[in-house]
């Protein structure tokens, strides 16, 4: 199934305007890995006409990466240079597949003059889900299998969205188990804080296998994610341990998707 | 004679503890404003269900439940000392023991039930740290002082609840003698336990000491606490209730730079006007305590060393150098420091000491990966992350001390809009593979 995929620009041309900006992120447009999440999501919002556009060129850095690394010049650069673009665009309302996007622009663009409506994909998967507009197919594609979740922290603890995820999760014909450390208590994958882009201080572990030997223990077949981030982190886990042909790292979108038959 | 010497004593006692708050207070105004004063019925809330209610210590059920224990009884404890004094002053017996005959016996039982939970709390809590060695309560940063503080406490608590009973089982026996009783639930039978058999000077003599015992302990621990981690009895009801209420993924907005940032945007700024509003700081970012906000510095304050935060640390968990509750006793060390060192020398001297550097290094700073585990697992909303990201604020943007892979990192937003080094006009091409 081919994509369609619209920027705003060329909506505005056109005079049309989006209900919703898909704000893709670095890791989506960027990271091989994060792209097929972007696929997966823009297959979801195709599937169910939602009438989304992407920012596509436009688009720059939130800046949390920045900002978390101390550099809060370069953020509020970042910040004040997407808020522009975002309100000469007249953007009501965001979703975003990428948590740091999320939190950054839901909290920390408001007092910088963006005020959005912004959500996480698994919150609009959700409310499309709900609303009846997404329907998931049961081809039993994921029957007696064992999934499990890993919080990401910047939409669990940084934001308390713990039930979203779950509850796609719990729309499968799957089982959904919890790790020993979840929600509130979920451990990081490592990449936080600007921790993705730096090799990690010295100590005797990885953050990331000690986050795939919580998820390993569970016996889970997929360890969902909601994070191309954590993503990532948890996929080279499961390499450390060669656990690649048992157990795969997917996105809540991919698993969507896949049972919608997309 | 012995009413003098009490009122003196008491007197004293309160005395050095207001000089010491005083003190308190003055430390925690060497951070910058920071305005908490939004929102009053959602942070009376949020100091009810977390300071009055314990509401995160649950997260971790048994020391909870032994927390409990001391908690409550320290807290219902607090009539008996009304009492104390009130007999302490006036020379009188049980002052309110015939006025409130059945529910006096009611309330004393009550303080002694909850006294006997407390002994074995706080008997449990020894053992955990000296005994069972539980990593959170063994770690190197307790090493020394810390150490000894907790024990100290812990040991003076068990004193204390040695001397109600010395008091109450003295005076139970004397009772006896005369074919009476107090009824207190647990004194009623562990006094004749001990002392059954001793003349009416000897049990007169231990029903004094258990008194003065008593009170010289709860007035002796209220003059330790200010130079103690367990200042958090009192610290954590205003530390909570000046919470932050924001989302916790939601770091401060530096003003200071948003307006240099709107200027370098403008293009019809001048560059060379005077700022209307001149926000600019002496510097940006954290070097020391005088460049955090007074809530850091009441965070530190509130700290009890329990080490929640670290235990649940990603970093720490993994051997990294940083520790959370290492962040707080360094920052509330330097303050101490620092404030001592102002009120001697004048507020403008400096001792060429600073929180980064002295005490906290860069290693431990780059290690976190600000997921928010010990803030969200602190039992007194204490936000260590805040002081990290401000002290990492002040390496990057005053000293330019990034790690090298960051600086790359940082090089590319700036550059190319990206963490990586694609072209921004790249940014769409997913949408047309495959």
């Amino acid at each position: 199934m081919s994509i369609q995929v619209r920027t705003m620009a060329d909506m505005m041309a056109c005079g049309e305007s989006p209900e919703i900006l898909f704000w893709v992120g670095c890791a989506g447009s960027f990271d091989d890995r994060a792209k097929k999440i972007t696929k997966a999501l823009v297959k979801i919002l195709n599937k169910c006409q939602v009438n989304f556009a992407v920012l596509g060129a436009e688009e720059s850095c939130t800046g949390d990466p920045a900002k978390r690394a101390g550099n809060e010049f370069t953020f509020q650069m970042q910040a004040l240079m997407n808020i522009e673009l975002l309100n000469g665009y007249e953007v009501k309302k965001i979703v975003t597949a990428c948590p740091h996007c999320f939190n950054t622009l839901k909290n920390e663009y408001p007092e910088l003059g963006g005020s959005y409506e912004v959500i996480h994909h698994t919150q609009l998967i959700q409310e499309l889900i709900n609303t009846g507009k997404l329907a998931l197919a049961d081809h039993g594609t994921f029957k007696g299998k064992k999934i499990t979740f890993h919080d990401p922290c910047y939409l669990g603890r940084a934001n308390d969205v713990y039930e979203a995820p779950r509850a796609l999760i719990e729309k499968l014909d799957a089982a959904l188990v919890e790790m020993k450390r979840c929600k509130t208590n979920g451990l990081c994958c490592g990449a936080g804080g600007a921790q993705m882009f730096k090799e990690a201080e010295k100590g005797n572990k990885e953050i990331n296998i000690e986050r795939t030997e919580d998820a390993l223990q569970t016996k889970a077949q997929i360890i969902a994610t909601g994070c191309p981030f954590c993503n990532t982190m948890m996929t080279d886990g499961v390499k450390h341990f060669e656990k690649e042909a048992q157990v795969e790292v997917l996105d809540i979108a991919e698993l969507i998707a896949n049972a919608a038959d997309l | 004679m012995q009413q003098l010497i009490f009122g003196v004593f008491t007197l004293i006692s309160f005395g050095f503890f207001a000089f010491n708050l005083r003190k308190i207070a003055q430390n925690i105004h060497l951070g910058l404003p920071l305005n908490r004063s939004d929102n009053k019925l959602e942070r009376w809330r949020t100091m009810l269900l977390v300071a009055l209610g314990q509401k995160k210590m649950f997260s971790r059920p048994v020391p909870a439940l032994l927390h409990l224990a001391l908690y409550a009884a320290f807290v219902i404890t607090q009539i008996e000392l009304i009492e104390i004094i009130v007999d302490g002053l006036s020379g009188s017996h049980r002052f309110f023991k015939d006025d409130l005959g059945g529910f006096y016996t009611f309330m004393i039982s009550f303080i002694e039930v909850l006294s006997v939970l407390a002994f074995l709390g706080t008997v449990a809590f020894l053992a955990r740290r000296n005994l069972l060695k539980l990593p959170r309560l063994t770690m190197k940063e307790l090493a020394g002082w810390p150490k000894q503080d907790a024990n100290l406490i812990l040991i003076m608590e068990i004193v204390l609840i040695a001397c109600i009973f010395a008091m109450n089982g003295a005076d139970e026996v004397l009772r006896s003698y005369e074919g009476k009783t107090n009824g207190f639930a647990i004194s009623s039978w562990l006094g004749p336990l001990f002392f059954q058999g001793k003349s009416h000077q000897t049990l007169e003599l231990i029903e004094q000491i258990g008194w003065w015992g008593h009170i010289i302990m709860v007035y002796g621990f209220m003059n330790y606490l200010p130079y103690s981690k367990h200042l958090h009895i009192f610290m954590a009801f205003p530390n909570t209730y000046y919470s932050k209420l924001e989302p916790k993924g939601q770091l401060t907005n530096m003003a200071s730079v948003t307006s240099e940032v709107k200027l370098m945007l403008d293009p019809n700024a001048d560059p060379y006007a005077t700022p209307e509003n001149d926000a600019t700081p002496s510097r940006f970012g954290a070097k020391d305590v005088t460049d955090l906000t007074w809530k850091n510095l009441m965070d530190a304050y509130s700290c009890t060393e329990c080490g929640r935060c670290t235990s649940s640390c990603p970093a720490n968990t993994t051997g990294k150098l940083l520790s959370p509750r290492k962040i707080m006793m360094d920052t509330r060390d330097r303050m101490v420091e620092l404030g001592d060192f102002k009120r001697k020398n004048g507020k403008d001297a400096e001792d060429g000491k600073s929180l980064l550097g002295t005490y906290i290094t860069e290693e431990e700073l780059w290690a976190c990966t600000s997921c928010n585990a010990c803030v969200q697992e602190c039992p007194v909303n204490i936000d260590p992350l805040s002081i990290i990201i401000d002290l990492r604020r002040f390496l990057v943007m005053e000293e330019s001390k990034v790690p090298t892979e960051l600086t790359g990192m940082l090089t590319n937003i700036e550059n190319n809009g990206a963490p990586w080094q694609f072209a921004q006009t790249e940014r769409i091409n997913w949408a047309k593979e495959d």
